[in-house]
């Protein structure tokens, strides 16, 4: 019997269709392997099994027998627990508060004998926690055994796990490994999302592939290989017209060398990264998604401290280089570098969603001059002159950015950062979550600030733009360069093995 | 010795409206509401005190002691649980912005207690000259009967009326709470993170009203405390003064914890008179009387600098919590 | 209608953000909250007073704007207007200064100390000068001490800013025992005789007014219209977007709040200078709290603020004309303050938020979406 079933199930967001009729069955004592790229749709199927969303069609199956799921709760009343990639922890709780959190078995609240608890299904699967640490004071293994326990402490027979080693070191990944192993051999059903192909081989039983929100298909671990998976992961490739000039007249622009960054937890989310952007050239960069790009992007611009490496930047019109590490934003405009920045989180950062399209033009430019006053007319044509060329849908102007649909906000974010006339441009995924049409406007801009030499680095998430759009495509992984290959050459294949390998990806334990 | 007795009688009674208040308010931040509502949460409790007993005793020949205790104190802690109840529905329900709710409860609590206990006798057309309860008074302060026979120990610790004793035993009970109890820990996740919280399956508004409900009733009782007992059940406008805010102010002080704030509560109110007992000119009243505000500013400080997680305020304080549909 | 089963815990209704109301539906519904105050107002009114509620409200015009009360009523609204002012830019920027009381009342403090001490000394104009420019940088140490610290540290400035309140008005009494050896709380016109402000055409208080009016303008061009403006809107809109424009966040906290902390200087200055001549520890009569709302209320539009201002003060002194009227106590006002500020805090749920039936539970149940 199976432990839990999907059938037809479909989740629509908007115009969005994230889940597209979805079969799925995960049986007792298995490990099943979600596999499939960033927007595939495994996590909102996830979500629909722990009850954070509802299926909009399609039906569920728990032991053979039909399920409602409407709320975590119900989810945990089925006995499926979910460990999310975003942990959701209070911070100065103890691990044992954390897990006994909302518990109410109508048994006496005692925090000794569920400390005891603790430590049993510690021992039994082989955790090493300390349930008397509080969670501020763990490192993020740590935080998420306390996920895990938090999820077999109230019973679960069914576990999902979202991506649980993208935050872990090998040596911590291949931990957790075993413990799942002894999970299953004592009876339970796993589920785990991965877009690691070599996790998925030597931990899994059987793998389900999910590609645009679309199911693609199951296969045994043991009959499949590498080429397979990546075959079923990334598809055929799909022809998209992106036309591509071939780069003139490039010299080095920024020359990126030796970045290291560490986290909070000390853990390095840049390690080494080195590479060229030239002039007059798309540098491509390709990656799981967390690999390190925000924090890549967001070094140049000078919003990161670094603890290593240097960021040389070849001014064309002085002819001198300057190191930008260590240089805030303002330092790095006053030096005569004209860097513009697309950030992923347009809403975030980038822009500021309560001002009006015009004041959210003027945040590059409102320093300029010397007047205490700011000045509204040239932002005010920038404004115009970007939703005519650009085709932005707004009421006027002066309407909030945050009331603009996402492909909008997004156009009036790149049509400033361009109007800059920068010589460095950096754009974080630009067109996530823009229709095809938006999607080749952008493209072409980024096409005509190449013509003009602007180097630019673009980091996208699908394949096949990348492969169609770039010149270059550099991969990286855990924060480290796996590979740099011509864009005109480069198969998605090879792209995707680079973007999944961990070879490269040397042990960093805490400092 | 004698002095010394006599200094700390004093401290105490000063200190227990404090402590009501600390306690209270410990109890509602720990929900993550910054209520500042709470001054005018006391003026409420102790106005409403004042009407149960005023109508009670005008209304009977004999004064009941248990009844004189009994009503005013059930009066209280209604109209602290209305004045409260407002402010949770603004703030959690309407997602208010708790800053100017609390202001604006304090402004309506400190005006509804002034007017009622400045008119009162006019809009009731009662014939009695002034506000005054003296029996019920009375029955507040009764101490235990054995008290006086113990000298010095006596005095320092069974000269009070009840709700001394009834202010350090909710300090310690909502310690215990907040310590070892299911309820405690859920209350204290909802202050510190509701999503996280919400996602356990914890019911956030439930706990935020409860607690702020709870809360606000138990500063009611140090209004309370303030007209019956210390005041001897006579009201003077704006006699309560600023013991609302000195009450947050201790909340800060004793970083959250009901136990210390029994300590804090008992020393601002040792600083509160210690001018009566130590040979300072007059003028230097005013800078002891601030040391209280600025030992609590070194303490967030200090607390802010060292970034000790057990000792910040709850990591929700003043947000109000929206789950986002999606 | 439905089948009481056992997943529909989920409540009926649910509430999801608003991101487009119309002003002209915004102003009503502002409206419909006000008017459903005053209703209750004069309910209240009526069970106290048992007078008829028009005439009630008659009372509270003539409390207002009777025969020689307009201008104590406006130099009342040029007050708070001002205290509102300050707080505004602070404000915008998500830093909740509770403080302004404290900030107004070390304004007035110093302006005090000049008067006492160098007045009869120097020339009036002098004075003048002198009391401003300590007005002003006594309210900017006030206001700067905490914004030091949250930007630095991160330390709540709410409750830092309350707490300073506390100590200006202990520093008030501390003085109040050195200027006045008779015990008495007030130091008054007789010890503070010199460096009051001139009487505009003869017209008492209304230089304070020209000034607030001036101090209004600017700071509606300095929000709206300055680079500082922006920066604050900046910082308050998203502080990783300000970080990522280059913005020094921290400067700009420091920056506004010595602002927020010269303007109650300023407003602590007319108090003192400017009217009544006499200082105590109540001057600011709870302004500094009241401003916040005045401001918030206004949603910190220093324009809208002179309406949001003025219909606070009129309830205020219309609510005294009633009391005085029925003999009542004179905290009526603050009663028909709050009742008011608890329907405009209320409405603003339904400007920013929708009310929708639970669609979701809807379509789980009948297991269709409406696509």
């Amino acid at each position: 019997m199976n432990a839990l079933e999907l059938r037809n199930v479909s989740k629509r967001f908007g115009s969005i269709l994230a889940n597209s009729h979805v079969d799925l069955t995960v049986k007792k004592g298995e490990i099943l392997a979600i596999l499939g790229e960033n927007g595939s749709g495994k996590t909102t199927l996830m979500n629909m099994i722990s009850g954070i969303y509802h299926p909009d069609e399609g039906e569920i199956f728990v032991n053979g027998e039909p399920a409602v799921i409407s709320s975590p709760r119900d989810a945990f009343g089925y006995k499926i627990g979910m460990i999310h990639q975003h942990f959701k922890l209070v911070d100065v709780f103890t691990a044992t508060e954390n897990i006994v959190l909302g518990i109410n078995d109508g048994r006496r609240y005692n925090l000794k004998e569920a400390t005891k608890r603790v430590g049993e299904i510690a021992e039994k699967y082989g955790f090493e926690i300390d349930p008397r640490k509080k969670v501020y004071a763990m490192s993020v293994s740590e935080k998420q055994t306390v996920e895990i326990v938090k999820v077999l402490y109230r019973g679960a027979d069914i576990l999902i796990l979202d991506e649980p080693t993208a935050v872990l070191t090998p040596q911590e990944t291949q931990k957790l490994f075993a413990v799942l192993r002894r999970m299953r051999d004592d009876g339970k059903s796993i589920i785990i999302i991965t877009h690691k192909l070599h996790e998925v081989l030597s931990l899994s039983d059987r793998v389900s592939v999910l590609r645009r929100g679309e199911y693609i298909g199951t296969v045994c671990t043991a009959e499949t290989d590498e080429a397979a998976l990546t075959e079923m992961m990334v598809g055929k490739k799909i022809l998209l017209n992106i036309e591509r000039t071939t780069p003139h007249d490039t010299a080095d622009r920024l020359m990126v060398r030796g970045l290291k960054l560490f986290d909070q937890d000390g853990r390095a989310v840049l390690d080494d990264i080195a590479f060229t952007a030239k002039s007059g050239e798309i540098l491509g960069i390709a990656g799981i998604a967390g690999s390190g790009q925000r924090e890549l992007l967001e070094a140049i611009a000078g919003l990161q401290h670094l603890s290593e490496g240097e960021i040389i930047y070849h001014n064309p019109k002085t002819d001198k280089e300057e190191n930008l590490r260590d240089k805030t934003p303002t330092q790095i405009r006053e030096l005569g570098v004209r860097l513009s920045f697309v950030p992923e989180d347009r809403l975030g950062m980038g822009l500021v969603g309560n001002m009006d399209i015009v004041d959210n033009m003027m945040l590059r430019s409102y320093k300029k001059g010397r007047s205490v006053f700011v000045d509204r007319q040239p932002p005010k044509e920038l404004a115009e002159h970007i939703i005519e060329s650009l085709e932005v849908v707004t009421p006027g102007v002066t309407t909030p950015v945050r009331r603009l649909s996402g492909g909008n906000v997004q156009k009036v974010l790149v049509g400033r950062e361009i109007a800059a006339a920068p010589t460095v441009l950096m754009a974080a995924y630009p067109v996530r979550g823009l229709d095809i049409n938006s999607s080749y406007i952008i493209y072409n801009l980024l096409n005509q600030q190449k013509e003009n030499g602007v180097a630019v680095i673009f980091v996208g998430e699908d394949l096949d733009v990348l492969t169609e759009l770039c010149d270059r495509i550099m991969v990286i992984n855990s924060g480290r360069v796996t590979g740099i290959v011509d864009g005109r050459t480069a198969t998605k294949e090879q792209l995707g093995l680079l973007m999944t390998k961990t070879e490269g990806g040397a042990a960093h334990e805490k400092a | 010795m004698g002095g010394w007795i006599n200094f700390i009688q004093r401290a105490i009674l000063q200190g227990t409206p404090l402590l009501f208040g600390s306690t209270g308010e410990i109890l509602t931040e720990k929900s993550g509401n910054l209520n500042l509502g709470i001054p005018g949460i006391m003026y409420i409790g102790a106005i409403s005190g004042v009407i149960g007993g005023f109508f009670y005793q005008s209304g009977t020949e004999y004064v009941n002691d248990f009844l004189a205790v009994l009503i005013p104190l059930l009066c209280c802690l209604f109209g602290s649980l209305l004045v409260s109840l407002l402010y949770c529905f603004l703030t959690v329900t309407l997602k208010a912005n708790q800053n100017v709710t609390g202001l604006a409860i304090t402004t309506f609590g400190v005006g509804f207690g002034n007017f009622f206990g400045g008119s009162l006798i006019k809009v009731v057309k009662s014939d009695v000259p002034y506000l005054a309860l003296v029996d019920i008074a009375g029955a507040y302060k009764k101490t235990l009967p054995f008290a006086a026979d113990m000298g010095d120990v006596g005095k320092l610790f069974f000269s009070y009326g009840f709700l001394v004793y009834l202010a350090v035993i909710l300090a310690i009970a909502v310690s215990i709470f907040l310590k070892r109890t299911r309820a405690g820990l859920h209350l204290r996740a909802v202050g510190e993170n509701p999503a996280t919280a919400d996602a356990a399956g914890i019911n956030v508004t439930r706990y935020k009203y409860v607690a702020t409900c709870i809360g606000g009733m138990i500063a009611g009782l140090g209004g309370l405390f303030y007209v019956m007992d210390y005041s001897n059940g006579i009201w003077s406008n704006n006699g309560f003064g600023d013991r609302g805010w000195l009450a947050i102010a201790i909340v800060i002080f004793a970083t959250w914890k009901p136990i210390m704030a029994i300590f804090g509560s008992y020393l601002f109110g040792a600083l509160y008179i210690l001018f009566n007992y130590i040979n300072v000119p007059m003028q230097v009243l005013p800078l002891i009387q601030m040391l209280p505000y600025v030992v609590t500013i070194l303490v967030l400080i200090v607390v802010s600098i060292r970034k000790r997680r057990e000792n910040q305020p709850p990591a929700s304080l003043g947000l109000s919590y929206f789950r986002e549909e999606r | 209608m439905k089948k009481p089963e056992k997943h529909t815990r989920e409540p009926l209704l649910y509430v999801c953000k608003r991101n487009n109301m119309s002003l002209k539906t915004g102003i009503l519904v502002r409206a419909i909250a006000v008017f459903l105050a005053l209703l209750v107002c004069a309910v209240v009114a009526k069970v106290l007073t048992g007078d008829n509620p028009l005439s009630i409200f008659a009372t509270v015009g003539k409390g207002a704007f009777g025969t020689g009360r307009t201008l104590v009523t406006i130099h009342d609204v040029a007050i708070l207007l001002c205290i509102s002012l300050a707080v505004t830019p602070a404000f915008r920027m998500r830093f909740w200064n509770t403080g302004a009381e404290g900030q107004v009342l070390i304004g007035c403090l110093s302006t005090a100390v000049c008067m006492l001490v160098l007045g009869g000394k120097v020339a009036d104009w002098l004075l003048i000068l002198i009391m401003t420019a300590a007005a002003i940088v006594s309210g900017v140490i006030w206001g700067v001490i905490p914004a030091f610290f949250k930007a630095q540290w991160g330390t709540n400035e709410t409750l830092f800013t309350l707490m300073m309140n506390y100590v200006a008005i202990q520093l008030i009494e501390y003085f109040l025992k050195i200027a006045d050896k008779t015990g008495s709380n007030v130091v008054g016109p007789d010890l503070l005789r010199h460096g009051w402000f001139p009487n505009l055409f003869g017209v008492q208080y209304l230089l304070n007014i020209v000034i607030v009016v001036i101090l209004t303008v600017l700071m509606f061009v300095y929000l709206k219209y300055s680079k500082h403006g922006y920066e604050i809107s900046v910082v308050g809109g998203s502080e990783n977007t300000a970080r990522y424009i280059g913005i020094n966040v921290k400067k700009v906290i420091v920056r506004t709040m010595a602002l927020s902390g010269a303007v109650c200087g300023i407003a602590g200055l007319l108090l003192v200078g400017g009217s009544s001549h006499s200082i105590d520890s109540n001057l600011a009569d709870g302004r500094g709290f009241t401003a916040i709302m005045v401001s918030w209320l206004a949603k910190f539009n220093p324009l809208m603020m002179v309406l949001t201002s003025l219909l606070l003060v009129f309830m205020a002194r219309g609510a005294d004309e009633v009391t005085s009227k029925f003999g009542l106590n004179s905290a009526f006002a603050d009663i028909l303050t709050g009742i008011i500020l608890f329907f405009i805090i209320g409405c603003e749920f339904f400007i920013n938020y929708e009310v929708h039936l639970n669609r979701r539970k809807k379509a789980a149940v009948a297991q269709e979406g409406e696509n």
